[in-house]
């Protein structure tokens, strides 16, 4: 049959595909930066402005690098918004005992590490869903973050924050750098790990379990231990937004990031990834998360309300949910 | 049509067809995938035109302009994708393209929704399914009412010749049988059906005559009266039936796999099996005898409560993960290829490679060049066509995806082959393909054993063959010295008991 003509479709088809699934999320960034700019041309178009998109989006982005992962792999997390927390808490106290930065910056990540491994455990080796046991962890870690600042928020004294304070700094010192270090940083490790999800036998055996769990079982891939080192890479990613964010406030707060699990798990989707496992890029949540923080920033500039930001980020997670299962159907 | 030739660029798809169909005769198109059947049809509706060779309909020369002309005149296609709107009513789509005039606006003026239900009504009633409410939409239908939809699109213009591409594809028994009745329908009311399938029970049961086309050629034509299954798969693939099967190989070696009293967790309840290197043994049994759990134990998928397996002279640990005895040679072909088998969504060569990712791999990151070479090279050896590396596994026919999933094994470079049902729903060509690829595994020193509901493909491919029986396997005897209705019977009653009413 037409079998030339067939063969070249075939060959692209991966490639029309993916750019088919960044083109949405890069439109929906379009749309949002021209509303804001069609708003408040100035002050959203402004240095300051992007800076603070710039830092805003590293933490989501970094807890979206995490919730990739998971999501990809067939799962979620909706505990990461807590950890986050409790990291942030567990690193002022460090702070707070006198240790330095670069200490604070390692316990917050053991600290959601631990956390990670908590709930990977928990969904391997009881076969719980994913949803609940993450559900728990949402609970057990916001508490356990108010019981250990005792229901306060920890602020350690203000030079101990120490070069932590000037990486997560909006306006960074060294001004030919543009924007804050972390973002730089931030962006090394979404290179990393597209890298890792794309190009490591890992990151292959990530999306054979989110596609078909029991084929990855038949082909050998330790299935258990897998699924436990991405829910432990999302508590890590949790741990350094945490440590980022402390930076950011200069003070552990147990009641902070509720809610941003929703946002993390949105940029995810957003960036095309399929919450039935399988699909999804590091390239596309990035957009994701740029996307978001773009919405966050733009609405505080234009005086709009939380509760409608959060009323439009609730409609454009459903948005991207049912684009994701008309494209599914199509195929 | 005689004679018709159609190319493709460099690929002569068509090559000197001839096909004759009688007014109110269904007649049966067979042959293997890429036989040139679809192209046969696209000709012959106009979709393409042919390159030389003449086609005459009722008489006169043919040469439709394009389907919808070819609808016009009477020859409609049942497409193999339905080709309906979903969003429109039934009625709407079988008129659509040519809704009835209405007066000087012509098809801008306001649709004649009344005659185009009648038109649509009176069809499904000559199709028995006059109980269908036009004006509901096709959304709202399932893909066998659609299928009537398309045919009573066809019939309302009354189409003399109506050609079916795998109608029943996509369809449950029930309704494959009610497909069947209408096609009888369309024949009582004298219009030619063209039916194109590969089940040959269907095209056994409804067609009147057959033509079987190979590499784009009329092989032979004939009356179904003259021709049994066994007939039509000779001609389709061109050899006898007993050249589908290899010899059966001799000189065996040494023994690499014992099995010794295992039992699973529900099934298998009891089972000795031996192996040695060289062999095919089959597995027989009922649906759900267990054939498949004792593949599965020894692969370390389903939990085993006790016995043990022997690999090579050391007994394997009971807790030994489905890892640890991939690396160690056992290779398992899961019966179930869509939802165990392939990760239908991954592409081919993250398929292939998924158990061995290190060949494909510098430095711990993997390479795009190697992982395409790798694939390339398995999938030329075992000939999947179009196996391109990065198309998706969940595009292909059963048999390139069957394929795939040995190549996998054979990327492990696993020596002892389980393979559960290796030749379930895939065409006869590649079944055959199969066949030898097992055969010369085998020859090559590798260990092999089948589990497969098909006895005569047990028969003709295995050197022994045993027999589960709710759970306890029999012991395997030589094939050369059973019959079929020997391992029925004990699948059915069990050893013992087949053994008593024998004596």
């Amino acid at each position: 049959m037409s079998d030339v003509a067939m063969k070249t479709t075939e060959a692209g088809e991966s490639w029309i595909v993916r750019i088919g699934r960044l083109a949405a999320p890069f439109l929906g960034l379009l749309v949002v930066i021209g509303v804001f700019t069609a708003i408040e041309p100035e002050a959203f178009l402004s240095v300051r402005n992007g800076q603070t998109i710039a830092i805003q989006t590293v933490v989501v982005g970094i807890g979206a690098i995490g919730m990739c992962f998971v999501i990809i792999a067939g799962g979620i997390d909706l505990s990461i918004g807590s950890v986050i927390a409790l990291a942030g808490v567990v690193a002022a106290m460090m702070l707070d005992a006198g240790q330095g930065p670069t200490v604070a910056i390692l316990a917050a990540a053991a600290t959601g590490i631990a956390c990670g491994v908590v709930n990977g455990g928990l969904i391997t080796g009881l076969r719980i869903p994913p949803f609940i046991v993450t559900l728990g962890m949402l609970g057990i870690a916001r508490g356990l973050a108010k019981l250990l600042a005792d229901n306060q928020r920890i602020a350690p004294p203000p030079d101990s924050i120490g070069w932590l304070e000037g990486f997560v700094d909006k306006t960074p010192d060294a001004t030919w750098l543009l924007v804050a270090p972390a973002v730089w940083a931030f962006l090394g490790v979404a290179i990393l790990a597209g890298l890792v999800l794309r190009k490591t036998p890992f990151g292959v055996h990530v999306v054979a379990i989110g596609s078909s769990e029991p084929t990855a079982r038949l082909c050998g891939v330790r299935v258990t231990r897998t699924k436990i080192m991405v829910y432990a890479l999302c508590g890590l990613a949790a741990g350094l937004a945490g440590a980022v964010l402390l930076g950011r406030l200069g003070v552990g707060d147990p009641t902070t990031a509720v809610g941003l699990e929703l946002q993390i798990i949105a940029a995810v989707v957003i960036g095309g990834a399929s919450l039935s496992g399988g699909e999804g890029g590091i390239l596309g949540t990035m957009i994701g998360a740029f996307m978001l923080s773009s919405l966050d920033a733009g609405c505080n500039l234009a005086g709009i309300d939380n509760s409608i930001q959060d009323i439009i980020i609730g409609g454009i997670i459903v948005a991207a949910v049912t684009i994701d299962g008309i494209r599914h159907r199509g195929t | 049509m005689d004679d018709v030739h159609k190319r493709f660029g460099g690929v002569v798809a068509l090559d000197g067809v001839r096909l004759e169909v009688a007014p109110g005769e269904v007649h049966a198109l067979v042959g293997e995938n890429g036989a040139g059947k679809s192209t046969l049809m696209k000709v012959l509706s106009g979709v393409e035109r042919p390159d030389a060779g003449s086609m005459r309909f009722d008489g006169r020369e043919w040469r439709p302009a394009g389907p919808v002309e070819a609808r016009r005149a009477g020859v409609a296609v049942v497409h193999q994708e339905l080709a309906l709107a979903p969003h429109l009513t039934i009625a709407e789509n079988v008129v659509l393209g040519s809704e009835p005039g209405t007066g000087m606006l012509g098809r801008f003026g306001p649709s004649r929704r009344g005659e185009a239900a009648r038109l649509a009504s009176s069809a499904l009633e000559r199709l028995g399914h006059g109980h269908l409410d036009p004006n509901r939409l096709v959304s709202t239908l399932t893909p066998a009412t659609r299928q009537l939809v398309e045919i009573a699109r066809a019939i309302a213009f009354e189409a003399r010749v109506i050609v079916m591409d795998e109608p029943t594809s996509s369809l449950g028994r029930r309704d494959t049988e009610r497909l069947l009745q209408v096609v009888r329908r369309l024949r009582d009311e004298g219009i030619s059906v063209v039916f194109i399938s590969h089940h040959l029970e269907e095209i056994l049961a409804v067609a009147d005559r057959w033509t079987v086309l190979r590499d784009g050629r009329t092989v032979d034509t004939g009356l179904m009266d003259s021709i049994d299954e066994a007939g039509l798969v000779e001609r389709m693939i061109g050899r006898s039936l007993d050249a589908v099967f290899p010899e059966r190989r001799e000189d065996f070696g040494e023994m690499v796999l014992r099995v010794r009293g295992l039992a699973g967790h529900r099934l298998p309840l009891h089972a000795d099996l031996d192996l040695r290197k060289g062999e095919i043994v089959g597995l027989a049994g009922l649906v759900g005898s267990g054939r498949s759990e004792l593949l599965r134990s020894i692969a370390g998928l389903d939990p085993v409560r006790s016995g043990s397996v022997e690999l090579r002279g050391r007994v394997l640990p009971r807790t030994a993960s489905p890892r640890d005895r991939l690396q160690r040679g056992i290779g398992l072909l899961s019966e179930d290829r869509k939802g165990e088998g392939l990760a239908l969504r991954m592409n081919v060569g993250e398929n292939l490679l998924l158990p061995r990712l290190a060949p494909a791999c510098r430095r711990g990151v993997l390479s795009g060049r190697l992982m395409r070479d790798i694939t390339r090279k398995w999938t030329e050896r075992l000939s999947v066509r179009s196996g391109a590396f990065d198309r998706r596994v969940g595009t292909l026919s059963g048999g390139n995806q069957q394929k795939i999933a040995i190549a996998r094994l054979l990327h492990l470079d696993s020596d002892i082959l389980l393979l559960d049902e290796p030749t379930r729903g895939i065409d006869i060509g590649s079944k055959v393909q199969v066949y030898e690829l097992l055969d010369r595994l085998a020859r090559e020193g590798r260990a092999i054993v089948v589990a497969s509901g098909h006895l005569p493909e047990l028969m003709g491919l295995c050197d022994r063959i045993a027999v589960m029986h709710r759970g306890r396997l029999g012991p395997a005897r030589p094939a050369a010295g059973l019959t079929e209705s020997d391992l029925m019977s004990e699948a059915v009653m069990g050893r013992e008991r087949n053994e008593e009413s024998a004596a």
